[in-house]
């Protein structure tokens, strides 16, 4: 068996097209996945990464398409549960770099359970989830990030159950890395998706997709560009939270709650927030993660990114500490546990 | 390890009589420590060198009111200086400990049996508790039993005054004062489980003295008082020399996945959720980290198949393990690892059904949910272990057809092969033949779908290997590369790929073995735990003369390439199953052989009788 790990072997320089397959991508012209795509292999030569040290596994649904066009080994599994998958490789393969590929439907709704327990565990892989608020693949039915009220062929009279947010429900979930970004900005994706690589634990990612045929412009109130600097917040660790053309508003907390404010009439940037992912309390991050357009800017970026220790890591160590106290296991042994007799 | 064969001092008063055999009921309040009881009068008569084997019978409620109807917990043993097949029909002696165990067990006591009763709890209140209008102690119902009245809670409590404990830590000692008791009339040495209270409470010293104290009471009891006037000893059996241990079928099992993880050189990997009766399954591996065992307790039953999957795609052991309600949640996923071709193993703890139904009583009823309960045209290897110690060489087995054929191979126990108990000959590992994972490893060559031509296996390419790049799935994968293809043809040819690969699988299965008659006459044919009941009725049907003989069938996808030649050669073909006739369904469309079948579904296992009967009616 081969596993070469980081340090073992100088590797050989990759490119994009390294990780390009041969097979035809099969999404619909326009679709944001193309560029979700297109970043994922940008970024894998930048990872440090053997190319067969790569695994990518997906579930069902447009997004789950993604693994056939990468180059590295792939799994395109069932609906939702490519979680449970990513979870036995990576647990008896730590030295892998796992990257799941999931949908709103595939990772909240069908698989909701399992993003929950990946999270918790901290299961040191990374979970991309490309959100267009619809299902794609089945044709145009809601989703369980549809907002409210949405008509789709499934709610002719409007959908009647409120959408997740899904960065909240990470947090929830006791994520250590939870991410944003947009399918149309690919400088921002590209540097989340290798700071997802670079975090330690389960890295979750949302980012924004259009479904040009079925949810088109879902998000393009706020994420056109000529409206994006005003009605998003890219946030940045460390720096105080400001947006607009103008960089002339900011967030502070008022009253437990975020409250956007006009810089300027006595209110200067020591007034505002500054960012802070590290921060182990959740309820900032769990604010950002509520903030929805109107109301507020929405926030992309790096939202929260913590230390714990991953699972994968102590089921290692568990193993170890065995193996040095109780000595390497011996069958017979265990064969012989208990009483035992001897018939002649 | 132990030689115990010192036997005890034989009581003056008392006479002694040799028994051939001894099936023991323990039977008492889930609190009263009956499993206990009964797992230490096993050992012991194990290490004495009987051939034993039981049968534990658990209430479906953790905690059932004290006294209660649904709070009975049993565990019946035999044991005998001759071969046994099974924890005998009905118990030569009944040890009831409260009423409700009475109620609940006096009818499987055959007239003229022994009934120990500790009298002290046939009071009103518990007496309620059993709905018994009057006191069977007193009422004269009981007169066509042996009944020992012993007060076991005074006497337990007599003996203990000393001893420092509670009131309430002095009543848990009652099992330990009763098993000392029987350990008496059955002419057993004590060491086994004094030296087993030692070990378990050695960090308590009092509460083992006490322990220790009650069990010695209990002897004494019965050595010294003149209320039983026999006492009885069953000499050992005469078995294949060895070494010998105690197991359970579940403990087996477990041991099973781990010597098959030695022989493939690969790491175990188990993903599982917890249910009863395969709980026991994850609690074994969940011990043995110093092998590398990977234990994983899965969200559920899917997450649990899906992260084995996971593993098998990384090159270890993927293996889960649930029982009945768990496998039907684990079919989609079963069905991905039939598509994608992985070496995978589902065990399957068969429970009573359907839904959640009894989860601690035992059924056969999963074997058509496991040969064909998944989407599609999605075969799988399937075997069922027969015996006790069977689980541990299918476990083996079922490992080998997983990764010589890279598919998915259920293993199909019950809840009484999996609680059940035996006497295990412990395997000398170096003679079990090694598993080879063989993985791809050659860029030049590889393609992920093709096949090997004997076996029609395509590659196990892991992860980490340079130049092995590629995508498997669950949509249908064009033959050789393995991409995504909708093509009618190619459609075709790969269901009919799929399961010829499984067909293929019998050049490794071996005959299935006839015994009793070449042919003619009647033929029992079983599978899985009915083995004991179906060979002992047959045995004793031929003592009588008569033309019977038995087979049992552990290969169960693909069957023995013999089977339907071996059915075809008797007048007449019988199959037990604990379930309406779905192995009989099997044999009778592949094989088109009337097998008449006698079913049962209580939850119980076959008795001997019950099959006997049935070869009478059949052959006179
Ligand atoms: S249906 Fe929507 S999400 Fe799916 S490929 Fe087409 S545009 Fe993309």
């Amino acid at each position: 068996m081969v596993t070469a790990t980081r340090e073992e072997s100088p590797l050989p320089v990759l490119s994009r097209k390294d990780f390009v397959t041969d097979q035809e991508v099969r999404w619909c012209p326009g679709c944001g996945d193309y560029s979700i795509l297109a970043q994922t292999q940008k970024v894998m030569p930048e990872l440090g990464v053997a190319r067969e040290n790569i695994v990518f596994i997906s579930g069902i649904g447009c997004s789950s398409r993604l693994p056939y066009y990468m180059n590295t080994f792939g799994f395109h599994s069932i609906h939702g549960r490519a979680p449970t998958i990513a979870s036995g490789l990576k647990a008896s393969r730590p030295e892998l770099s796992v990257w799941v590929i999931t949908g709103d439907g595939d990772a909240l709704s069908i698989g909701g359970n399992h993003i929950l327990h990946v999270l918790r565990r901290n299961m040191d892989i990374q979970i991309i989830l490309h959100n267009n608020e619809i299902y794609g693949l089945t044709k145009g039915q809601y989703s369980p990030t549809s907002e409210l009220g949405k008509r789709t062929k499934s709610s002719p009279y409007g959908t009647i159950d409120a959408p997740l947010h899904p960065l909240s429900v990470a947090i929830g979930a006791e994520a250590t890395f939870v991410a944003r970004s947009l399918d149309n900005d690919a400088h921002h994706l590209a540097s989340m998706l290798l700071r997802a690589h670079e975090h330690r634990g389960t890295s979750f990612v949302e980012v924004y997709q259009n479904c040009n045929i079925f949810n088109d412009g879902a998000f393009k109130d706020f994420t056109a560009k000529e409206v994006r600097a005003d009605r998003m917040l890219f946030l940045e660790h460390g720096k105080p939270m400001i947006f607009g053309k103008e960089k002339d508003k900011g967030l502070r907390i008022n009253a437990m709650k975020m409250e956007v404010v006009q810089l300027g009439n006595g209110i200067t940037e020591s007034d505002l927030l500054v960012h802070d992912e590290t921060r182990e309390d959740p309820s900032i991050a769990f604010l950002l993660s509520r903030m929805d357009y109107p109301e507020y800017p929405v926030p992309v970026g790096v939202i929260r990114a913590v230390r714990r220790p991953t699972y994968d890591e102590l089921m290692t160590q568990q193993i170890d500490l065995a193996i040095a106290t109780e000595g390497e296991g011996d069958l017979r042994e265990i064969f012989l546990e208990g009483d035992t007799w001897t018939v002649e | 390890m132990t030689t115990l064969t010192r036997e005890p001092e034989q009581p003056e008063h008392a006479e002694s009589l040799e028994l051939d055999r001894v099936t023991i009921k323990f039977a008492g309040d889930s609190g009263d420590g009956m499993q206990l009881a009964g797992t230490q009068f096993t050992n012991t008569s194990a290490v004495l060198g009987n051939d034993i084997a039981t049968f534990p019978d658990i209430p479906a409620e953790i905690r059932a009111p004290q006294g209660s109807l649904p709070g009975v917990s049993g565990f019946q043993i035999s044991f005998s200086s001759s071969h046994i097949y099974t924890p005998g029909d009905a118990p030569d002696v009944l040890v009831a400990m409260n009423p409700a165990a009475l109620k609940t067990n006096i009818a499987d006591l055959p007239r003229g049996g022994i009934l120990v009763v500790n009298e002290d709890e046939f009071n009103e209140t518990n007496l309620k508790k059993a709905a018994y209008k009057s006191n069977p102690l007193e009422d004269g119902s009981l007169s066509s039993y042996r009944v020992f009245r012993v007060p076991v809670t005074t006497l337990t409590a007599r003996a203990l005054k000393d001893s420092g404990l509670t009131a309430v830590q002095i009543d848990r000692c009652k099992n330990m004062y009763t098993l000392g008791l029987m350990f008496w009339m059955y002419s057993r040495p004590l060491e086994t489980t004094l030296h087993w209270i030692g070990e378990k409470f050695g960090k308590n010293p009092p509460v083992a003295e006490a322990n220790k104290l009650a069990l010695k009471s209990g002897y004494y009891f019965g050595e010294t008082t003149e209320m039983f006037a026999t006492h009885y000893h069953v000499p050992k059996a005469k078995t294949k020399p060895g070494l010998y241990r105690n197991i359970t079928g579940n403990e087996a099992t477990a041991l099973g996945w781990l010597t098959a993880s030695k022989l493939a050189g690969r790491p175990l990997f188990y993903g599982s959720y917890p249910i009863t009766p395969a709980s026991d399954v994850l609690h074994e591996l969940a011990r043995f980290k110093r092998f590398g065992v990977k234990t994983f307790q899965a969200e559920d039953e899917i997450a649990a198949i899906g992260s084995a999957i996971g593993a098998a795609f990384g090159g270890s052991l993927g293996l889960t393990g649930t029982s009945g309600p768990g496998l039907a949640l684990k079919s989609e996923a079963i069905g991905l690892a039939v598509m994608v071709e992985l070496p995978l193993v589902i065990m399957n703890v068969q429970r009573g059904g359907p839904s959640t139904g009894l989860p601690t009583k035992t059924e056969q009823s999963d074997l058509l949910q496991a040969m064909f309960g998944r989407n599609g045209e999605s075969p799988v290897g399937l075997v069922a272990p027969a015996t006790v110690s069977d689980c541990f060489y299918m476990a083996i087995e079922a490992w080998r057809f997983a990764i010589k054929y890279r598919t998915p191979v259920i293993f199909l126990s019950d809840g009484y092969l999996g609680n059940g108990s035996e006497p295990w000959l412990v395997p000398d590992f170096d003679s079990l033949p090694k598993m080879d994972p063989n993985f791809a490893s050659d860029p030049a060559t590889f393609q992920p779908y093709a096949r090997d031509p004997q076996t029609l296996a395509r590659p196990w390419a892991i992860p980490g290997t340079p130049g092995l790049e590629h995508r498997i799935g669950g949509l249908e994968k064009a033959d050789i590369t393995g991409n995504v293809n909708y093509e009618a043809a190619n459609h075709n040819k790969m269901v009919h790929l799929r399961a010829e690969k499984i067909e293929r699988m019998v050049q490794d299965v071996p005959d299935i073995e006839v015994s009793g008659e070449e042919s003619g006459g009647l033929l029992v044919i079983g599978w899985g735990s009915t083995y004991g009941a179906i060979t002992t009725a047959v045995q004793r049907a031929r003592a009588q003369g008569k033309r019977v003989s038995s087979a049992h069938i552990r290969y169960i996808n693909p069957f023995p390439a013999n089977l339907g030649d071996v059915l075809k050669r008797y007048d007449q073909v019988l199959m037990p199953e604990m379930n309406l006739g779905q192995m009989r369904l099997l044999l009778r469309g592949k094989y088109l052989v009337d097998v008449i079948g006698l079913n049962k579904v209580s939850g119980r296992p076959f008795t001997i009788a019950e099959i006997e009967a049935k070869i009478t009616e059949m052959v006179g």
